[in-house]
Parts: C-alpha cells; structure tokens; sequence
C-alpha cells in the first residue's frame, strides 16, 4: 500500500505542473499513467512538434516541454506508476483507497484526475467476434512472443509495430500482414524489408485488405479479409495481431459518481473540485464556464488544485500563501541551498 | 458560407451554414453535432474526426496531405471516402458537401 497526500491520475503536463505546486505547499503525491513515460499528449501525438504558447516560452515541442517539467519537479522525488491505469476507487473514513490495473494500491486524502482526454488504450478491431478471442488468440500487443513459434499470425497495420513485428515474427512463424493501402506509414526501410521478405516467400503481403470476419471454437483458427473491390480471401491463423495505434478512453472514471459532460469533468472554478469532495480534475478533462484547453490553463487549475488538496491532507493546519522567491519553507522543499 | 449537411448514423441529417476557413470538424462541434470527437482539436493526430465523403464530393476536396492517410490507417472502418474533417477547410467551393459520420471513432 502506498499511502501518500495525493494521487495524481495523469502524467500529462498538466498533472507534472500540479505534482510541482503540491509540492511547494509541502504536500506529497504520487502519480499513476497508462502510457510507459510522462508527457501525455506532448509526448504521445505531438513530441516534435512546436509549442507556441506556453507563457515566457516562445517556443518549445512537447518532448522539451515534458523534459522541463520532469526538471522542476526532481527536487520533490515524486514517485510514477507507469503502465497502470487507476481501476478502483473507494472512500475509507476520509481517506481514498486506490486500485490499479496492476494491482498497485494508494492510500491517499485526495485525488487530482488529470487525465486529458481519457487515457490511452489500444484501438481495437471493429468486427464484433474479435472480442471473443481478444487475450487468448487476438492481441492488440505483445507480451510473450514464445507463444507464436510454429505458428500461423495475422498482423494487421502499416504502421511500425505492425512492420517491425511482421518482420520479427517472420523468423519463426509463417506471418501474414494485412493493411487497408497500398503505403505504409511506418519506416521506409522496414517497408522495403517488408516487400523484399514477401518477394522471397517469407512472409505474405495482402495490401488494400481489411478483416472481414474471424472464427474459430475457442482460439481463432481462421480470418476473412475482405478486399476494396469486395474479393474475399479466407487464411488459416492461428493468431492475430491489431495494430492501429492508440485511441483515448475515459474508462474506469465514468463508474466514479462524477458529473460527467461531454467526456468531461464539471468542476468549480475555485479549486477544481469535481461534485464528490476530495476529487478534483484539471486540464482537457475538467469544464466549466469559459474553459479553453490549453497547457497554460491546466497551469493555473492544478495550482489551484494543489491547494484544494491541501485541507484534505492536513485539516489541522492552516495553508499559508507564500512566494518561491522569498518563501524559507517553499526553498527548502525545492532543496535550495543558501 | 457554406452549407454542409452531416448525416449521423442515428439516421439524422444535420445542416449548418460553416463560414468560410473553419473546418468541416469544427462545423461539428460547434454546433453539437453528435459523432465527431476531435480528440486531438485538430492536428491530425487522432483519427477521430473520421467521416465519409459522399462519393460526388470526393475530387472536389482539397487532396490529402501528407499524414493524412497515415492517420486514418487507425479510424474506425476506413473506406475509399474517408477523410479526416478537420483537414477539410470550408470555403464557397464546398457549399453543398454532404458527410456521413461513422457509428464510431474508435
């Protein structure tokens, strides 16, 4: 059990920045995200592409942007769960009791969702039956690629985890790779490895195919693709694989008893609270009047925030306001030596 | 101006007057327009503000740019007519289109 002041759900900017100021009033938090690295959006869509807006920075990508706040915040030892979404959530006296999908647990007096627009989860095949076999048969990642040797496999995506596997998986397992165009958006060079593997009978490509159907009793034992013109192939597969990226889901959030509008969060405006005290949101997740969804107001909402949490984890003190430049107790907690 | 009619896949048929230099997403979302998501608010990022251009309007669109295919590898059931909507930028040209929004984004 990790018991601490706050949990932060979110590891997106927006949660960084709050992760910041919790600490400069001298609480403590930990942070929970599904993705395998900090940054959220910054780091997933965009992490090469310019920011323009973040106040006395004219110009920063998002993998920059990210590195900063990881910087600011070193001081505070803020310990991340990465790879865990936050599954349970159940209220014990005044205290917050915490379950993820990995079994992680938190004891904590308040939670902070900055969670953006949901958290990333795989996007999935849009025939139904796929479900039935999603976890035995059908992955949309790969955990232990033992289990394919010898074996048929279906990969189907053009970008690099459906190249890079096909490639990998075509050393020891007969690989088809399915993808709806003929152009890839993966690397060029894994393309061309791609094409070359298919010209040598190594591996075979089904390009402008999509999936029809799957079947099979208990595991997949075979897939219909379906052809843009309306030809369809039927192939023995003992796996398949879906790679089409990441989609971003609310999830586990929406069974939380939160005001939910629109895929987000209501809150109030004078400390981000949502309607079930001791939870607040900040940043895409949270609305209100006159919302705008930039980092620079996800800024403002976790400071706020921040100090909402503050009369959950300390109820007998009194928050004081104070400035990082002349503040002894915001200094030392910055570890700043004099 | 341009009219742009939407057609959700509850059946409906949504016709709005978009101005000129907005997108066909935003058009959506701006008025409440069920289906269209634009998690990413339009960088071309996130695939779901997915639509199906009626067959007619196809060559009169602007073409894709770069990315733009790369990204609807990911929508939901992609099709010949599929095109991001906030990579279709309104203009008199368009006054007319016609979208069907996908039962998903995703």
């Amino acid at each position: 059990m990790n018991k601490t002041d706050v949990l932060i759900i979110g590891a997106g900017p927006t949660g960084l920045f709050c992760a910041h100021q919790l600490g400069i009033i001298g609480l403590s938090c930990e942070i929970v995200d599904n993705l395998d690295k900090a940054g959220g959006q910054c780091i997933e869509l965009y992490p090469d592409k310019p920011i323009y807006d973040i106040p006395a920075v004219p110009e920063c990508t998002g993998a920059e942007l990210t590195n900063n706040l990881l910087k600011q915040i070193k001081p505070f030892n803020v310990k991340f769960h990465l790879n865990e979404r936050v599954e349970e959530l159940k209220k014990n006296q005044n205290r917050w009791h915490v379950k993820t999908s990995g079994g992680v647990e938190f004891d904590v007096a308040a939670i902070v969702i900055a969670g953006g627009v949901g958290s990333f989860e795989p996007r999935k095949f849009s025939v139904k039956e796929c479900e039935k076999f999603e976890g035995s048969s059908l992955f949309y990642s790969i955990k232990d690629k033992s289990i394919f040797k010898d074996k048929t496999i279906s990969i189907f995506g053009g970008g690099d985890s459906a190249l890079d596997w096909a490639i990998e998986l075509s050393n020891s397992s007969k690989v088809n790779l399915v993808h709806r165009r003929d152009g890839f958006s993966g690397a060029e060079a894994s393309v061309q490895k791609v094409k070359d593997l298919n010209d040598q009978g190594k591996l075979n490509l089904f390009t402008k195919y999509q999936m029809d159907s799957v079947s099979g009793d208990k595991q997949i034992e075979t897939v219909k693709i379906k052809h843009d013109e309306g030809e369809i192939k039927e192939i023995k597969s003992d796996y398949v694989l879906g790679f089409f990226g990441l989609i971003m889901q609310l999830g586990p959030i929406l069974d939380w008893g939160l005001n939910i509008n629109k895929k987000t969060v209501e809150v109030n405006t004078e400390n981000f609270e949502t309607n079930v005290s001791g939870i607040f949101a900040i940043g895409d997740i949270c609305s209100y009047p006159g919302k705008l969804k930039l980092i620079l107001s996800g800024f403002h909402e976790g400071a706020l925030a921040a100090r909402g949490c503050f009369k959950y984890a300390k109820p007998d003190e009194k928050l004081r306001f104070e400035f990082t430049t002349t503040s002894k107790a915001a200094q030392e907690r910055l570890g700043i030596k004099k | 101006m341009a009219k742009i009619t939407y057609h959700t896949d509850d059946n409906k048929t949504h016709t709005i007057d978009v101005q000129n230099g907005f997108t066909v997403m935003e058009g959506a979302v701006q008025n409440d327009i069920p289906g269209i998501d634009a998690d990413c608010g339009g960088g071309m990022a996130c695939a779901t503000c997915h639509v199906y251009v009626k067959e007619q309007w196809l060559d009169k669109l602007p073409a894709k740019e770069d990315g733009e295919e790369d990204m609807l590898d990911m929508a939901f059931e992609p099709k010949n007519n599929s095109r991001l909507s906030c990579q279709l930028i309104v203009s008199d040209e368009l006054d007319g289109l016609e979208v069907n929004i996908p039962s998903k984004q995703g």
